[in-house]
């Protein structure tokens, strides 16, 4: 899984960040969709649907290119703890980047709702109509979306430690990325 | 480590500002802190309330139904008004409910509510039309805010079964649109069928035609069958059941059928406020017969299921500026979800159709 480049690959730092943006963009459409009986519910509604798709084939796409590509490997003097809770986080996003979208979509299908993207384009069901299924996969479309929330913030919290406090490049990693193209993995990487 | 350098102080506060940041916005968003807003649970407690009580299981409104299934056959002639597929011409099968409006699921038919039909009509190229139907042509309310106020206000006294004149009359004076339809109801014929009775859109929606142009439109569903409307004066001497008793013998003789009319707006006509019908005579395109020739109980119909969302729209039919409309959205999903998590219980009417059978 290790690179030999002390950056994520060009196309893996840009689905990225246009992920970051698309899933926060539909955490927060959720939640304030969900809290009103005005016009704002149908058509965040309408926008929630397909952007939650959207994430969905992104995920498709980034998931084979970070396993094809790898991820260049932390520094040496990050405790073995922190080391692999990292890792663990990082799986648990892909999980809840797929996860909430299929919940989304399967609720629906259980619901008997149609899964509709935009005029025309309409989603075939992943699940039979069942209202109890229903009733459990729209409670766990909530609870996933705040662990999600949740997740992020610790997940954001660490990168900006690494960032601003050990300024170890790992941040840099997965944005601008460093200036000079092959550095090896062990040089200690004070520049950041 | 350079981790305990004084100047961390200011980068850990930074990145405490910023997730304090994001957990505030995200309160925002979602409402738990700010203005204050009406939501979905609002609505649902409202109507749970003027119930006397939740009753779970039930749809928190029309609360009383009966499963049907029939099929709806297009003309043609709405593609005038609509590119929808469901307009062209062709035979769609169609599922459904009658409702008798309240939260009650155990209530007497003999009251002087809405009497409502409730379809989905599904394409063979998968388009869906979802249509909730009262039999009024206006409605009492013109928004959320009014409707749950209307809730509050109108909730019967268990003693008199009326609603306390101190908390109504008040607010019938700052709703004179409410007294309008409260005016309306107690003249009109409270139909003595449910296959006697029109069933209204209420709110206006935008078709748009296959030349892309767009009109407002409201249809209303005209029975075929006729017949005498119920006595207003002795409605409490009415068998509990009688107006779904009354559809499931009826059915059992055939079919009963509607006509779709489509009638579009005029200029001058308000689209935005359900409490306002539009008066005088309109273009009006008899788009189709909806025949319904069997019915079930909720028990082993399609119908309990279904969450009749009347902004399920397909192409070449939108929604209009009427804010109803979405509220009507978030509200039966709100109702949809609470009696999906508290699980179905048995309907008045499957008890009686099981009689029926059993005889
Ligand atoms: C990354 C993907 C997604 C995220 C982060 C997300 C997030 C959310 C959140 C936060 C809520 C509000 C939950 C609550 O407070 O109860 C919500 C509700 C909802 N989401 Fe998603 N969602 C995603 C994908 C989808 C997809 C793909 C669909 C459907 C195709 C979908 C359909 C819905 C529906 C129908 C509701 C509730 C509407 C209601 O109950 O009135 N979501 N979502
Ligand atoms: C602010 C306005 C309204 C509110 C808050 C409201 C609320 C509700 C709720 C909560 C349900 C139960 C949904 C479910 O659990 O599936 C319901 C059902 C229904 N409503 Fe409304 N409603 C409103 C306006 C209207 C209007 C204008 C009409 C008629 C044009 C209408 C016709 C119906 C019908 C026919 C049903 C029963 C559908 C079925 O059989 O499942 N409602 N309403």
């Amino acid at each position: 899984m290790s690179r030999p480049s002390p950056d994520f690959h060009p196309a893996l730092r840009a689905i990225h960040w246009l992920m970051a943006a698309a899933v926060l963009a539909m955490l927060f459409i959720g939640v304030g969709m969900v809290s009103t009986t005005g016009s704002a519910y149908v058509s965040l509604l309408a926008l929630h649907r397909p952007l939650g798709i959207a994430i969905l084939l992104l995920v498709l796409v980034r998931l084979p290119l970070r396993i094809m590509t790898g991820a260049p490997a932390l520094p040496d003097d990050l405790p073995l703890l922190q080391k692999r809770a990292a890792l663990a986080s990082h799986i648990l996003l892909y999980l809840a980047m797929a996860g909430m979208p299929l919940i989304g979509w399967a609720m629906l299908s259980a619901g008997g709702y149609p899964v509709l993207l935009t005029k025309g384009i309409v989603l075939p069901a992943i699940l039979p109509r069942d209202l109890a299924l229903y009733a459990t996969l729209r409670a766990a479309h909530t609870a996933a979306a705040l662990l999600f929330f949740a997740l992020i913030l610790a997940h954001l919290s660490a990168a900006l430690m690494h960032g601003l406090i050990r300024r170890d490049g790992v941040l840099r990693s997965m944005t601008v990325g460093h200036r000079r193209a092959h550095v090896a993995p062990d040089q200690h990487l004070a520049d950041d | 480590m350079p981790f305990r350098k004084p100047g961390n102080v200011g980068a850990f506060a930074l990145i405490g500002a910023i997730v304090v940041l994001l957990v505030g916005a995200f309160g925002w968003a979602a409402g738990w802190i700010g203005p204050r807003r009406i939501s979905g649970g609002d609505v649902t407690r409202a109507l749970e309330y003027n119930g006397g009580g939740k009753k779970p299981g039930y749809r928190r409104a029309h609360a009383k139904g009966l499963c049907f299934t029939g099929s709806f056959t297009a003309n043609g002639a709405g593609s005038a008004l609509s590119s929808a597929s469901l307009l062209q011409p062709g035979r769609y099968p169609v599922i459904g409910r009658f409702s008798m409006a309240g939260g009650n699921p155990l209530a007497s038919d003999g009251r002087n509510v809405f009497h409502s039909m409730a379809l989905v009509l599904k394409s063979p190229d998968g388009q869906e039309w979802r249509l909730a139907m009262d039999h009024t042509p206006f409605f009492p309310v013109a928004d959320i805010a009014s409707f749950i106020a209307l809730q509050r206000a109108s909730k019967p006294d268990p003693a008199t079964g009326k609603p306390d004149s101190a908390v109504m009359k008040p607010f019938l004076a700052a709703h004179p649109e409410v007294k309008a339809f409260q005016d309306y109801m107690a003249k009109a014929v409270l139909p003595g069928s449910f296959a006697t009775a029109t069933y209204y859109s209420i709110n206006a929606f935008r078709f748009t035609d296959g030349n892309d142009v767009t009109r407002f439109v409201r249809w209303q569903f005209e029975p075929e069958a006729s017949g005498s409307g119920l006595d207003k004066k002795h409605l409490e001497q009415l068998p509990r059941d009688y107006l779904f008793s009354e559809m499931i013998a009826r059915t059992a003789k055939g079919p009963s059928r509607w006509h779709l009319k489509l009638v579009v707006a005029k200029p001058a006509d308000v689209t935005d406020k359900a409490t306002i019908a539009w008066a005088g005579p309109h273009r009006t395109i008899d788009a189709g017969t909806l025949a319904i020739d069997a019915v079930q109980s909720e028990e082993s119909g399609a119908c309990r299921d279904v969450n009749f969302d009347p902004t399920i729209l397909p192409p070449g039919i939108a929604l209009s500026d009427d804010p109803l409309l979405a509220a009507r959205s978030k509200a039966y999903s709100s109702s949809f979800t609470r009696r999906a998590l508290e699980g179905p219980h048995p309907s008045a009417v499957g008890q009686d159709l099981a009689k029926e059978r059993a005889r």
